[in-house]
């Protein structure tokens, strides 16, 4: 599975990341983040792109992983 | 109770609620001592820091105003509170620096951060449109840079320390300010001599700073989040500031629309336009608008620091070399349009230059 590292990247990096994998459409893939604003953010676009996100703990930030509905 | 809290700031209502406390409170701070159209804005008040630290000589602009350090306090509180405060730098802190410098000479050629230009437009300041229209359009040539690969690379984790210096600094000021030291310049005629007490300031700097940190309001990302992906959550916050803070100004008999006899602003279009098109660009590149750094800042993230010494450092530049816009004013009964001299011409040009230079060359591709 794809995995995408967007530790670090200040906004609006981690959602550009995001939404170009979308784009590609490599279905499922999981994103990284180290900070709840980067979470937030990133579960923001992945809705508005009608695809489904989970999170989990994952060192000192989030594994998301992003899918089609 | 946190997650409930944190979910509900991360909702549309959580944003327009934090728009509306700074739209109003912003609109009151000015009735209740703080200069027209200036009850909350954070250039101009990092201006008048520098001022009082002496760090520039305009005599007029020159007070540790409490709402910066409430801004950066209040979101330490918030982020310590919800487990969100982390020490975090190294993302091209250098390059932070010199856009936050830029970005205060587009600022102050504009006479306000996009904070003010909310706040202006709210009292009826018809040049603040000029202002928002550049906004837009530097934030515009931001998005262009953002989507060809522009990034400053990545901030790594860092010691506590590195996290405090901003929030630290801050409290020494508020120390330099609730002491009285006798160093501190302090304005005697001019905007920085007015001011709401200092008490009622802070309070409501640091309930915004909490709601703000909570919500990660920022000005510029309500326009750049707009034009990136159509996403509206952030502009409804924004939204909710400048209606919100236009009623009050109505209930309050501050609203006189015009381009004329505006306080503490010039109708020097072009400029206007193109100080806050410069602003809207460096906080692009870097990230976020000068109130969002500020929260950054209290929340571990010492590249926001970074910027926000620079736009202190450019503060005192543009004031020592005369890079500052000059409001309008009354020479014998007619109206005198002031706007920038010729050596804020040049450095507002400069600024793009320099913007235009990293938005170009800052580039990675990013897996």
């Amino acid at each position: 599975m794809k995995e995408i590292d967007a530790r670090g990247l200040s906004c609006p990096h981690p959602v550009i990341l995001v939404t170009t994998a979308i784009k590609e459409g490599e279905f499922p893939f999981t994103l990284i983040v180290d900070t709840v604003t980067a979470r937030e953010n990133v579960i923001r676009a992945v809705k508005m792109k009608h695809c489904s996100v989970e999170y989990s703990p994952e060192g000192d930030g989030f594994r998301l992983e992003i899918n089609t509905v | 109770m946190k997650q409930t809290l944190t979910h509900f700031f991360s909702t549309r209502w959580g944003i327009i609620l934090t728009g509306c406390f700074i739209g109003v409170f912003g609109a009151l701070l000015s009735a209740w001592g703080n200069p027209a159209n200036m009850g909350i804005c954070v250039a101009c008040f990092e201006r008048d820091i520098a001022g009082a630290l002496g760090l520039h000589r305009a005599a007029v602009v020159q007070y540790i105003r409490p709402e910066i350090p409430g801004f950066v306090l209040g979101s330490m509180i918030a982020a310590l509170f919800f487990g969100e405060f982390k020490a975090r730098s190294g993302s091209a802190p250098a390059v932070r620096f010199v856009l936050g410098f830029f970005a205060m000479i587009g600022a102050l050629a504009f006479l306000g951060c996009p904070w003010r230009a909310v706040l202006r437009l709210a009292g009826g300041d018809l040049n603040a449109l000029l202002g928002i229209a550049g906004l837009t359009a530097g934030i515009a040539a931001g998005v262009g840079f953002l989507k060809s690969g522009y990034t400053l690379g990545r901030a790594q984790g860092n010691r506590i320390p590195s996290g405090l210096i901003m929030p630290v600094f801050m409290a020494v000021l508020l120390v330099l300010l609730i002491t009285g030291f006798p160093k501190l310049l302090r304005s005697e005629s001019g905007p920085g001599s007015m001011s709401a007490p200092v008490i009622i300031s802070l309070t409501v700097a640091v309930v915004v700073g909490f709601l703000a940190q909570r919500t990660r309001f920022c000005t510029m990302g309500a326009v750049r989040d707009v034009i990136l992906m159509r996403d509206t959550h952030l502009v409804s916050g924004v939204s909710a500031m400048l209606v919100s803070a236009f009623l009050v100004n109505l209930a309050l008999g501050r609203v006189a629309f015009g381009f004329l006899h505006q306080p503490v602003a010039h109708s020097s279009h072009i400029w206007n336009f193109l100080g806050m098109a410069l602003a809207g660009l460096a906080f692009t590149l870097a990230g976020g608008c000068p109130g969002r750094q500020l929260f950054l800042s209290g929340e571990g993230d010492a590249d926001s620091a970074v910027f926000v010494f620079g736009m202190i450092a450019g503060a005192g530049m543009a004031h020592n070399f005369g890079f500052a816009g000059s409001p309008d004013r009354l020479v014998e009964g007619a109206v005198k349009t002031g706007g920038l001299s010729p050596f804020g011409i040049a450095a507002v040009i400069a600024g793009l230059a320099v913007c235009l230079v990293f938005g170009f060359t800052m580039r990675e591709k990013i897996r």
